[in-house]
C-alpha cells in the first residue's frame, strides 16, 4: 500500500528556476525527501541497471507529513450573490442526460449547505428520479420526488419550484424526443419550506459537507440550466428550455447559463440579467452535444446552439490542489537532465520526476533528448487493465498488477488516463499532471517514462552528453527550442503531439536538423494543451486507430483548441511524412528482431552498420518482449508520405500471432492480420537525408530501447544506435542523393 | 462460442509444462477463453517485488473496490504464479478442479 505520494507544479523546469512539491501521506507523520538524478529506472534485480544519483539539495532530509485530500468530480460553481441570497419563490430547470441515474443521490442544480440543512437541491434521488430537496436552516427538511427513474442516456427536462406563499414545493421530469420509446412526463408536489443557503450555486454536485461526506457528483450532461423568480408554468419552463438565451418574453429570469460560451476555458457564462458567471472545477468535458443536437453539424463552433451541454463525471480531476510541502530553487549550474524528488516513509517509496533544461538561451550539449512528457501524461494513472475485459486478450498475457495499480483501484480520486473510461462508461478526454501520478517514475514497469530511462542509461554508458527538453518546451517554442541542437533524440514512444509540436519538429527537420526517432508508435494522435487550462492534456479519439474506447460521435473537436482530433495520418501530417514510418501493428507478448536489407548496402547507409556484419541479426534480445522489434511497430508507406529517397536499411521479422495490424491499416477485418502471416506486420528501420543537410533515422519500434542495455550495453542495437548518433552529431552536412 | 471441455486435462498438462507458450491451437483457444472470463473477481497477479515475488489476487467486484490479495499464495517464480492463475480460471470456467490430480488424470 502506498504511504507517501506527491506531484510538482511543473514538469518542465529550467536551471535557475523553481519547482514546488506537494506531498501527501497515507499514515506516516514524516517522510524523507532526496533529490536524485534519474539515470536508469529499470529495477529488475537480475539486470543490474538501476542507477540514480543522489544530488545535494536544500530539501534533502526529513519533513513533516500530512494527509492531503483530493476532491474529485467535476462541477460548475457560481459564487454566492445577492440575486441568489434573495430567492423566495422560484423555479429551477435544466436539460439533463443522466448516465448513471441509479448510482445514488446526485446534485443537478444545488444551493445547499448541510448541518443545518439549508437551501435547495434539484437532484437525482436514490431511486433515480428527479427530486427537489429544501431546507430552512432551522431543522425542517422536505423533499419531493417524481418517483420515476430517469431513463439512462436520454434527455430529460427537469424542473422544480418552491412556492413560499403556500409552503408547497414541486418537481417535474419531461422526456426529450424519443420517437421509438415511450417515456412519461411525471410530476409531484409536497409541503416544504426553504431558506437560501450560505453557499454557492453548484451545477452537477452538492457543496460538500464541512466534515466528511462527498459532493454527490452527477454523471452525465447538463444543458441550459435556468433559475427564475416565482413559480413558472409548464409552458414557461418549456419556452425557456427551448431558447438558447432568455429574451424579454421570459419573465423573472435570475440566471440562464449558456455552456456553449467559454468552451476551452473554465468560464461559465450567465446570459441573464444578473451576470451570475461561474467556473468549472475539475475539467468536465465541454463542446458536448446538447439536447437538441440535430446531427447536421459536427463542430461545436459551427452550431454552438446545439452544443450547449457539459458532460460531468464523478471521477474528473484537474488540480488536486495540494499544499506545497517544499520548493526547490534549481541552481543555475545544475546539469540539464531528468530528476526526481525521491520520497520515503514507513518502508514505502515514491518519486516525483521533473525535467531540467539548461538556463534560458544556453545549451550544454550538442544532443537534446526530447522527453515525451505529453505521452507520459496521456498514460498517467492508467487503469485500462482494471476496466477492460479484453485487455488480456489484446495484450496476450495474464494481468500482472503493480502495488500502485492496487492502490489506484481503491483510490479513484487520483483520476484516470486517456486510455480509460469514466465510471459512466464514457471515454476519458483529459489527463492532468497536477496530481500524483503513480506510473511515471523509476522502478515502474518498462513503459513510457521508465522505458525511456533505458535510453538515458545508454547515453550515460556511452558518455554522450545531452540536454533534456520536454514536449511542453517544443509546444511553446516550436522549432526554436530544438534549433540550437545538432541532433535531437526521441524517447521510445512519442505518441501524442499537439499541432505546434508537429509543426515545430517538421521545421527543425527541414532546417538542417537531425532527428533520431528511437521508438515506435510516434507522432500518432493530435492532442491539445492550453494556457487557459494549465496542466491538462486533451484528447479526442476521432474516427479510428487504436482508440481503446469509442469517441462520442459529434464530439470529435478538441475543446481546448477547436481543432478536429484524431490520427495525424488523417490531419495533414502523417508520421510517414515526418519521420518516414508510421505505426502498422502492435503486439505485446513477444518481440521480433531486425535483419539488414539490400538498402543497407547503399554507401549512404554505410555509417549505420560500421562493425555490424551484413548477415548479422540485430536485436534478437532485449527486455521488452525479448527482441528489439516489437510492442508497437512502424513501417514505411509512400502513399502517406515516406520520402522517395528513404532507405529501409533493416526490416523486422519474428513477430507473434498476437501482433496484429492496427485498425487504421485495414479496410476489412480478415484472418491474416497477424505477425505470423501478414507481411505488412513489420518495423522498417529507415534513414533519409533532408535538403537542408539534415537527416532522419527511425527505428520504428518501441522495444528497441529495451535492447540497448543488453549485455552491459555492448550489443548490436547499442552499436548501431551509437553509429547513428556519432554521424548525426558530426557537423558535416548530409548530402541529398542524386535524383 | 468456444467452451472448454473439462475432460481435456491434457491441455492442463500442456500449459503446466510450458506456461509461457507458444501453445497448441487447442490450448490457445483455452487460454483465450480463460482471458475472457468476467473481469469482476477474475484471478490475477500482483508483482510485489520486481522479478522476485508475485501474489495471487482477485479483481474487485466493482470499480473503486479494493483488489483482494490472496496472501497464502505467494510465488517466487513467475511461471508458477501463472500456473496458479490458469488453474483458478480453469476451475471457474469449467466448474472442475485443475489441481495436480486433475492434470494427472
Amino acid at each position: 500500500m502506498k504511504k507517501i505520494l506527491g506531484y510538482c507544479d511543473d514538469w518542465s523546469a529550467v536551471a535557475g528556476g523553481r519547482v514546488a512539491f506537494k506531498i501527501g501521506a497515507y499514515g506516516p507523520d514524516r517522510f524523507e525527501a532526496a533529490l536524485v538524478r534519474v539515470v536508469c529506472g529499470d529495477d529488475h534485480p537480475d539486470r543490474g541497471l538501476f542507477h540514480e544519483e543522489e544530488i545535494d539539495a536544500p530539501f534533502n532530509g526529513w519533513h513533516a507529513a500530512a494527509a492531503q485530500p483530493i476532491d474529485a468530480g467535476s462541477r460548475v460553481i457560481v459564487p454566492e450573490a445577492p440575486a441568489l441570497a434573495g430567492l423566495e419563490s422560484f423555479t429551477v430547470q435544466a436539460w439533463v442526460f443522466p448516465t448513471t441515474p441509479l448510482k445514488g443521490e446526485q446534485g443537478l442544480v444545488t444551493q445547499w449547505r448541510d448541518d443545518p440543512a439549508t437551501g435547495f437541491a434539484l437532484m437525482i434521488d436514490a431511486c433515480g428520479a428527479a427530486a427537489l430537496r429544501v431546507g430552512d436552516g432551522a431543522g425542517r427538511v422536505a423533499a419531493v420526488s417524481t418517483g420515476a427513474p430517469l431513463a439512462e442516456r436520454r434527455w430529460w427536462l427537469v424542473s422544480a419550484w418552491v412556492d413560499a406563499a403556500s409552503g408547497r414545493i414541486g418537481v417535474r421530469q419531461t422526456p426529450g424526443a424519443t420517437p421509438l420509446e415511450r417515456h412519461e412526463a411525471t410530476e409531484s408536489a409536497a409541503d416544504g419550506v426553504f431558506a437560501p443557503a450560505p453557499a454557492p450555486l453548484v451545477f452537477a454536485a452538492f457543496t460538500p459537507p464541512r466534515v466528511g461526506g462527498s459532493a454527490r457528483c452527477f454523471n452525465g450532461k447538463i444543458d441550459r440550466p435556468r433559475l427564475c423568480a416565482g413559480v413558472r408554468s409548464t409552458a414557461e419552463v418549456d419556452a425557456l428550455a427551448s431558447s438558447p438565451a432568455p429574451t424579454s418574453a421570459h419573465e423573472g429570469v435570475v440566471g440562464a447559463w449558456d455552456f456553449a460560451q467559454g468552451i476551452g476555458t473554465r468560464e461559465v457564462r450567465d446570459t441573464g440579467p444578473n451576470a451570475l458567471h461561474g467556473e468549472t472545477v475539475n475539467a468536465p468535458s465541454r463542446g458536448c452535444k446538447g439536447h437538441n443536437w440535430s446531427g447536421r453539424e459536427q463542430n461545436f463552433a459551427h452550431a454552438p446552439q446545439e452544443y450547449g451541454a457539459i458532460h460531468f463525471h464523478e471521477d474528473d480531476l484537474h488540480d488536486a490542489g495540494w499544499e506545497t510541502s517544499f520548493a526547490y530553487d534549481i541552481p543555475p549550474d545544475l546539469p540539464s537532465g531528468v530528476y526526481a524528488a525521491r520520497l520515503r516513509a514507513d518502508g514505502d517509496q515514491s518519486y516525483v520526476p521533473f525535467f531540467v533544461r539548461p538556463p534560458k538561451g544556453r545549451t550544454t550539449a550538442k544532443l537534446a533528448f526530447l522527453a515525451s512528457t505529453l505521452t507520459y501524461l496521456a498514460y498517467a494513472n492508467y487503469h485500462w487493465h482494471h476496466h477492460e475485459p479484453f485487455a488480456e486478450a489484446t495484450e496476450g498475457f495474464w494481468t500482472t498488477l503493480e502495488p500502485t495499480d492496487v492502490f489506484l483501484q481503491a483510490h479513484p480520486e487520483f483520476g484516470l488516463s486517456t486510455y480509460d473510461t469514466h465510471a459512466d462508461g464514457s471515454g476519458v478526454r483529459f489527463s492532468s499532471r497536477l496530481r500524483p501520478i503513480l506510473n511515471m517514475a523509476p522502478r515502474t514497469p518498462l513503459w513510457s517514462f521508465n522505458a525511456d530511462t533505458h535510453i538515458l542509461g545508454w547515453l550515460e554508458s556511452q558518455g554522450i552528453a545531452y540536454d533534456v527538453l520536454t514536449d511542453e518546451d517544443l509546444h511553446r517554442e516550436g522549432a526554436a527550442a530544438l534549433a540550437p541542437y545538432r541532433a535531437v533524440l526521441t524517447g521510445s514512444h512519442p505518441e501524442y503531439y499537439t499541432t505546434p509540436m508537429m509543426e515545430g519538429l517538421q521545421r527543425y527537420i527541414a532546417d538542417r536538423g537531425r532527428l533520431v526517432y528511437l521508438g515506435g508508435n510516434g507522432f500518432i494522435w493530435r492532442c491539445a494543451v492550453s494556457d487557459a487550462m494549465p496542466g491538462l492534456l486533451e484528447l479526442r479519439r476521432a474516427e479510428d486507430g487504436i482508440r481503446y474506447r469509442g469517441e462520442e460521435p459529434g464530439e470529435y473537436h478538441l475543446e481546448l483548441t477547436g481543432e478536429y482530433g484524431g490520427l495525424w495520418r488523417r490531419l495533414g501530417l502523417p508520421p510517414q511524412a515526418l519521420v518516414g514510418v508510421g505505426t502498422v501493428a502492435v503486439g505485446f507478448d513477444r518481440s521480433g528482431f531486425f535483419r539488414r536489407t539490400a538498402d543497407s548496402e547503399d554507401p549512404r547507409a554505410a555509417f549505420i552498420f560500421e562493425g555490424i556484419g551484413r548477415d548479422e541479426i540485430i536485436g534478437d534480445f532485449g527486455f521488452v518482449g525479448g527482441g528489439a522489434a516489437g510492442s508497437e511497430i512502424d513501417a514505411t508507406d509512400p502513399v502517406l508520405g515516406t520520402p522517395a529517397h528513404a532507405l529501409v536499411v533493416a526490416r523486422s521479422e519474428g513477430h507473434s500471432a498476437n501482433t496484429l495490424l492496427c485498425p487504421d491499416e485495414i479496410g476489412f477485418t480478415n484472418t491474416v492480420m497477424d505477425g505470423v502471416q501478414n507481411p505488412r506486420v513489420r518495423a522498417d528501420m529507415t534513414f533519409f537525408e533532408t535538403p537542408g543537410g539534415g537527416a532522419v533515422f527511425s527505428v520504428g519500434s518501441i522495444a528497441w530501447a529495451g535492447s540497448l542495455p543488453h549485455h552491459g550495453y555492448d550489443n548490436t542495437v547499442s552499436r548501431l544506435t551509437l553509429n547513428v548518433l556519432r554521424r548525426f552529431l558530426d557537423e558535416t552536412p548530409f548530402d541529398m542523393p542524386p535524383t | 462460442m468456444y467452451e472448454i471441455d473439462p475432460a481435456r486435462t491434457d491441455l492442463i498438462r500442456e500449459f503446466e509444462a510450458k506456461p509461457g507458450g507458444p501453445y497448441s491451437a487447442e490450448l490457445t483457444l483455452v487460454v483465450n477463453r480463460l482471458r475472457l472470463l468476467p473481469l469482476a473477481e477474475r484471478h490475477v497477479l500482483v508483482c510485489r517485488k520486481r522479478g522476485r515475488e508475485w501474489v495471487l489476487a482477485k479483481m474487485p467486484p466493482r470499480r473503486g473496490a479494493p483488489v483482494a490479495l490472496i496472501e497464502d499464495h505467494v510465488f517466487a517464480d513467475y511461471a508458477d504464479a501463472v500456473r496458479e492463475v490458469f488453474r483458478r480460471r480453469w476451475s471457474a470456467a469449467t466448474g472442475r478442479g485443475a489441481g495436480r490430480g486433475a492434470a494427472e488424470g
